[in-house]
């Protein structure tokens, strides 16, 4: 057993609704109890969908146990298909109706239905959602494609993709799909077939028309695009395009596979993130310390960006996506950080609070782990709230993807003529260190923030998933702008102490951070004044 | 699964499934059976672990259990929350552990973590409950271990077993039986039994406390350990509809329920208020003085809101078993006309005041098929559907105004001072819906 408090990922059988809802004119039977409809507002409420998944849940209950279930599953499923006239269906169990030992799969194949039913085995205790969801849109994919499809020569035609990935509850998806549209029209490259966004099952069968295809999004995507070049030997791109380089690298594959000429995709004048990141205003970003968490895919894209075109450091990287750790590992080695693959958010509470990062970029979990740091922190990927399901265009992809990407980490930032300010005139009461960003409410006044979260937090000690490092947890109150910091033994003197006091808080953590490391190195039991200016001169960059 | 319901399930006219009417209850119910969009009995806990602070809810369940506390939780689950999951991994289901010692592990562990905890609530769980592991053999094991600083309990909240509030129905039913006793010879006392906001809690508390009734306990008391004594002469007002397992359970101490309606509007307070004011002997001129300031205070501000709501026609779709009296409320208090009143579960006794209240024209349903009961809706066309955040925006595309249900449970909608708060929440869609001009 593991003990959880939140989860990064649902079960597998979510990551197979996200697929259902995406598609057209297909539906999910899911044998599953009263009360597993609640994923259904995930899609109602978070992405805002006007339409109910298309999902029947057989929702048995505790007297239908030991004779009926089987028949409630038939009964739903042959409803369904009369009911919602889909070109296929899906069945499968969540994860109580997978202890039951039904067998959709049997059951639906027994019943002679009228469209195809595409058995799904997710296993529930083993697997989560973004798992399920690969392997539900390879199940499909596998299904009903046409193997006898043969494909047109390619002399006289433009070349074909299908654009593969893109699914429902996807973090931004709508407004990448955009954007690599966009692309494919500069490089006169034709879209076969996006899926599962959109498609319907009739679409799938002429997946093999394609010339080759693209994985936008590998941890949805990847299983199904393997199989596919196998059997229809297409290629892949894998350049996942988030961040302007990226991008041209992923411009520069897809002419290739398509023999288009980039230029014109290249030559795209709405890329301002280069020169944004180049202007002035900008040097202050130079070796900011971030810290990088989320799926994989978003994680690796992100370091990326953060180190070649924002110019900050990567102080850590991590992702909570297990299938992808191997991504996470090669990423974090050209970082020269320790990779951190991990579920458990109390893990990843610890490794941001020892980094001491100056900004973190991760989930909604981490957008609360940073507030609770008094951190700026972006959102760069799922799980997410229904904020990061915004009505305007925001993709992250592409080149608009890159000024989106610009402006969201720098926001929460102090701008650099602002930093400037705050520390020439840090005396001043309208610059004391207490006010964040003058832009940004929620890292303003901290002194007002701070008493409404502490009775919460100071009133637990942090509990924690049973193979968490229990004993050095930091207390999540922390009197300063790192909890670490609270865990120093060493003593500071008062006139140190003052001094550090007058160190701009989005830095002093760092600041303390790096003095007491720099004093325990050098066996120091007290801090003074000049230890704090040693520390400084021996971190100097 | 019976014919009828396989086979018109498109679009089933009211008649059609007059068939399944129950002939032997005083009033036709239309019973249905299919697909329930509901939440399980888990959810209770997002509010039970606010009511009782030193409690700590552990639920023993899957992966989707945890992902279900944390989309009804929202934001609250990041501020160190008392309730958390236990995910039963393939090992434990595999025989490979033994299931009771990963618990025993959990468990101790969780308190070794978590001194502040004073009543551990072992949670069952659709899969716990499957596999029958038995949660209350390890609530006595580990409550032997840690008594007296932490005394364990389990009740499901399973959504085979329960749905929704019926979690808050388990949960309190399996603190009855470690409520202290009432002596059989000692004076009458008051309990009021369900959970409720504590800004409620207390203004019922003044209301008995200037009646002269000053022994009122409360169910579920602020902390866990401290519940308030049980017996022969305790007296029980329900200040929820959804708590008939609670009631059992009381009522197999001795203790006697008052019938009233439930406290919603100025006159279901003023009944529920007046059941107490009763039994305890306070005279009629008293219990007047004392509950008639907050009546007119109802009153007036429901005035104001009756323009809004009155001729309005709502359907109700089930989901907490607030529905019946919240539609006695929004019919006799506001004027508005019920067309479809459904609710997961009937409790005929302890509703019958209510249910008296309705003209044969009002459709009730118990259980639910949710395809033909949105059928339903959409033939009815009601100005306003009470219904379930999964629902909400499907139907308010489709034209339909639409009030999400839960909110009902987690705002402080009892009693004379917020009456209006809680016509307001039904009034508050319509109005938008007049002001977009977009």
């Amino acid at each position: 057993m593991q003990l959880a408090v939140w989860t990064y990922e649902g079960p597998p059988h979510v990551g197979a609704m996200r697929v259902a809802t995406a598609m057209e004119k297909l539906h999910y039977v899911l044998h599953a109890p009263q009360g597993d409809t609640y994923a259904d507002l995930l899609f109602t409420m978070i992405e805002r969908r006007g339409k109910r998944p298309p999902v029947t849940y057989t929702t048995f209950e505790a007297r239908d146990l030991g004779k009926d279930t089987a028949q409630i599953f038939q009964d739903a499923a042959r409803e369904a298909v009369t009911r919602f006239d889909p070109q296929a269906i899906i069945v499968g169990a969540s994860c109580t109706a997978e202890l039951i030992q039904d067998d959709p799969a049997g059951l639906a194949e027994a019943m002679g239905l009228p469209v195809p039913a595409i058995p799904l085995e997710l296993p529930s205790y083993q697997r989560k959602e973004n798992w399920g969801a690969a392997e539900t849109f390879y199940q499909i994919v596998r299904t009903l494609a046409d193997k006898s499809l043969v494909r047109e020569p390619r002399e006289g035609r433009p070349a074909r993709a299908n654009i593969l990935g893109p699914t429902a509850l996807g973090f931004r998806h709508r407004d990448d799909l955009v954007e690599i549209r966009k692309i494919l029209d500069a490089l006169g490259v034709e879209v076969n077939l996006v899926a599962p966004l959109g498609a319907t099952p009739q679409d799938i069968t002429r997946i093999g028309a394609a010339d080759f295809n693209i994985v936008l999004y590998p941890e949805i995507a990847d299983e199904a695009a393997r199989w596919l070049e196998r059997t229809f030997a297409q290629p892949a791109v894998r350049t996942v395009p988030i961040g302007v380089g990226a991008t041209r690298s992923f411009i520069a594959d897809v002419a290739e596979l398509a023999g288009a000429d980039p230029t014109p995709a290249l030559g795209d004048t709405s890329s301002r993130m280069p020169w944004w990141s180049r202007s002035v205003d900008s040097t202050y970003l130079t070796g900011k310390r971030v810290f990088i968490f989320g799926d994989a895919t978003h994680a690796v894209a992100a370091a990326r960006i953060a180190r070649e075109e924002l110019g900050f450091e990567v102080c850590g990287l991590g992702c909570y996506n297990r299938e992808f750790a191997r991504e996470i590992r090669k990423a974090a080695a050209e970082c020269g950080v320790e990779p951190l693959i991990t579920d458990d958010h109390l893990a990843v509470e610890d490794a941001i609070a020892a980094a001491c990062p100056e900004l973190v970029l991760g989930t909604q979990m981490e957008r609360h782990i940073a507030k609770r740091l008094g951190l700026p922190c972006a959102v760069i990927s799922a799980p997410v709230h229904v904020q990061d399901f915004p009505a305007r265009h925001s993709p992250q992809m592409g080149f608009e993807g890159a000024n989106v990407i610009f402006d969201t980490w720098v926001h929460p930032l102090v701008m650099g003529l602002e930093e400037h300010l705050l520390t020439m005139f840090r005396e001043d009461f309208e610059f004391a260190d207490e006010h964040g960003p003058s832009h940004l409410a929620a890292h303003s006044p901290r002194a007002t923030a701070r008493p409404v979260m502490e009775p919460e937090v100071a009133a637990a000690p942090a509990m924690t998933a049973a193979d968490a490092a229990a004993s050095d947890m930091p207390s999540p109150a922390g009197d300063e702008t790192h909890p670490a910091a609270q865990d120093a033994t060493l003593a500071w003197s008062d006139e140190a102490q003052r001094e550090l006091k007058k160190i701009p808080f989005f830095v002093r953590g760092k600041a303390r951070r790096n003095t007491e490391a720099y004093a325990a190195a050098e066996g120091l039991a007290r801090i003074e004044l000049e230890t704090l200016y040693d520390a400084k001169a021996h971190y100097a960059r | 699964m019976s014919e009828a319901i396989l086979l018109d399930g498109c679009s089933a006219p009211a008649s059609a499934a007059s068939a399944e009417v129950s002939a032997r209850d005083a009033r036709p119910v239309l019973r249905e059976r299919g697909q329930r969009e509901v939440f399980c009995g888990l959810t209770g806990i997002i509010w039970l672990h606010r009511k009782m602070q030193d409690a700590f809810f552990l639920v023993v369940g899957s992966r989707t259990c945890a992902h279900l506390l944390q989309s009804a939780a929202g934001v609250m689950i990041f501020a160190e929350p008392r309730f958390a999951t236990a995910i039963m991994e393939e090992r434990d289901l595999a025989g490979m552990v033994d299931a009771q010692d990963e618990l025993d592990r959990v468990v101790n562990r969780l308190l070794e973590r978590r001194p502040d905890i004073k009543t551990l609530f072992l949670v069952g769980s659709c899969p716990s409950e499957v596999i029958k592991l038995d949660l209350a053999k390890a609530a006595q094991r580990l409550g032997a271990v840690h008594m007296p600083r932490v005394r364990i309990l389990n009740y499901s909240g399973s959504g085979i077993e329960t749905t929704f509030t019926q979690g808050e129905d388990a949960c309190l039913a399996a603190l009855v039986p470690v409520m202290p006793a009432l002596p059989a010879g000692a004076p009458k006392e008051l309990l009021i039994v369900g959970s409720l906001p504590d800004i409620v809690e207390d203004q019922f508390l003044r209301l008995f406390a200037q009646m002269g009734i000053d022994k009122v306990g409360c169910l579920p008391a602020r902390n866990a350990r401290d519940l308030p004594a049980v017996g022969p002469n305790t007296r029980y007002l329900l200040a929820q509809p959804f708590l008939g397992e609670t009631a059992m359970a009381l009522e197999g101490r001795g203790a006697q329920r008052l019938d009233a309606l439930f406290p919603f509007g100025a006159e279901g307070t003023t009944s529920w208020l007046r059941a107490a004011a009763s039994e305890f002997g306070v005279d009629d001129a008293l219990f007047e003085s004392v509950i008639g300031p907050g009546r007119e205070r109802a009153r007036l501000a429901l005035a104001k809101l009756r323009t809004q709501l009155e001729g309005k026609r709502i359907s109700f779709l089930p989901d907490s078993q607030l529905e019946i009296p919240l539609a006695r409320f929004l019919q006799d208090e506001l004027g508005m006309e019920m067309v479809e009143i459904g609710t997961p579960y009937l409790h005929r006794a302890h509703l019958a005041r209510e249910l008296e209240r309705f003209g044969p024209q009002v459709r009730l349903s118990e259980g639910q098929h949710v395809e033909r009961q949105l059928d339903r809706v959409r033939e009815d066309r009601p100005d306003i559907t009470v219904c379930g955040l999964g629902l909400a925006n499907p139907l308010e595309m489709e034209g339909l105004t639409t009030k999400w249900a839960i909110e009902l449970v987690f705002s402080p909608i009892h009693g004379f001072e917020q009456a209006a708060d809680l016509a307001e929440l039904f009034a508050r869609p319509l109005r938008r819906r007049d002001m977009l001009e977009v």
